[in-house]
């Protein structure tokens, strides 16, 4: 009875519709090259367009690849879409000249640390960092806080990407991801 | 008489690489490389970098992944590729049988006073290519070995990597466009047709 009762109240919510949403969004705007360093916050997606066979799914050694890489994508004639943690942008700062100077559509999607919430002192240099360095280089940058505004927020900034050929970032809060608590996860 | 010790001349490896080049699509990594491309014809077909140290590889995986009938060719110095090597690891995983990527190794910065790289203490990058998983990967030192290379950049039939042992002499600049959106427009229009004007 009492270990019943614990399970229902400790049941995890539904899970978020926000990572398919996003998901359909990419491919609607006709994505085909994924370059990842991977995120738990990008889990759910990059399953996704592992499965589909229309994808392909590039695990990156650095975000600064991806940059380079969809550069390369793009000049082939594909769109593609980055997919990091705010960490990594960091990693790509130097690299963002290339689309920045040459007009080409960039999409990244980043998912954030070191900001809502945040228990790892060290993420917060690169979390706080994450819009003015991106901004300085010359990428737009849209935030979303709120899990139902996620997918609507991807589809404008692909579509501000891949009309305008401009680079786009999407950081995705932790207010929409959750924070992690460390100490309960060392408690367990 | 010819000594076959000497290293080899930069301008005529490249010469050699993109002979009758055909369709062949080409990025030059940022520096003398992106001057020796440029040197050896300027063409819609190149994308010659100008920044972006260490995206030349992947630029060429992007592209080859694109244009998988395509054969794309990647033409750098040592001291980009090693700014991302980690890219090798990258390519070797994805393994595009049309790229090939050919590293101009002259062991030195040159653009910066010809400071040496790391490959001139030893550094072996065609050891480090073999070692991701690309098994076409080789050290050449000789116009012979230039000229197959070239077959292999043509033929397609795997993912290739060479480290090309070069003098490190500094050359006379020879400058493709320096603007970015001329380069990537005029190689989108020869790749794709009319249709890469229009969204």
């Amino acid at each position: 009875m009492a270990e019943a009762a614990k399970s229902r109240s400790e049941a995890p919510a539904a899970l978020p519709t926000w990572p398919d949403e996003i998901y359909r969004a990419l491919k609607d705007a006709g994505v085909r090259q994924v370059a990842m360093v991977p995120d738990a916050g990008h889990s759910r997606l990059i399953r996704s367009f592992e499965a589909d066979p229309e994808t392909r799914v590039v695990t990156l050694t650095t975000e600064e690849e991806g940059v380079a890489m969809l550069a390369g994508a793009w000049l082939g004639g594909e769109r593609g879409v980055l997919l990091l943690q705010s960490s990594g942008v960091g990693n790509c700062i130097n690299m963002l000249s290339l689309p920045v100077i040459c007009h080409m559509p960039l999409l990244m999607i980043v998912t954030m640390r070191g900001d809502w919430g945040e228990f790892n002192p060290w993420q917060i240099p690169m979390g706080q960092g994450t819009r003015p360095s991106l901004e300085a280089m010359g990428v737009i940058v849209n935030k979303v806080d709120e899990p139902d505004l996620v997918a609507s927020t991807v589809q404008g900034a692909a579509n501000l990407a891949f009309n305008t050929w401009k680079p786009v970032a999407v950081l995705i809060g932790q207010r929409v991801l959750g924070a992690k608590n460390f100490k309960e996860l060392a408690r367990k | 008489m010819t000594n076959p010790n000497a290293l080899l001349h930069r301008r005529d490896v490249v010469n050699e690489l993109l002979r009758d080049r055909a369709d062949l699509l080409v990025i030059a990594g940022l520096g003398a490389p992106n001057w020796d491309v440029s040197a050896a014809g300027d063409h819609p077909n190149n994308f010659p970098l100008w920044g972006a140290m260490g995206a030349a590889a992947m630029i060429g995986l992007g592209l080859a992944l694109a244009q998988p009938k395509r054969k794309v060719l990647v033409i750098t110095g040592d001291g980009e590729m090693l700014m991302n090597i980690g890219s090798l690891a990258t390519i070797a995983v994805e393994a595009p049988k049309n790229l090939t990527v050919a590293v101009l190794d002259n062991e030195r910065f040159g653009e910066t006073g010809m400071q040496k790289t790391p490959t001139a203490s030893g550094v072996d990058l065609a050891a480090i290519a073999t070692a991701c998983g690309i098994r076409t990967s080789r050290i050449v030192r000789t116009m012979a070995e230039v000229t197959e290379l070239r077959e292999l950049a043509h033929a397609g039939r795997g993912t290739a990597f060479a480290q090309i042992k070069i003098n490190p002499e500094a050359l006379v600049f020879v400058m493709p466009p320096a603007d970015g959106v001329i380069l990537a427009t005029r190689f989108r229009q020869s790749v794709l047709g009319d249709e890469a004007l229009y969204n």
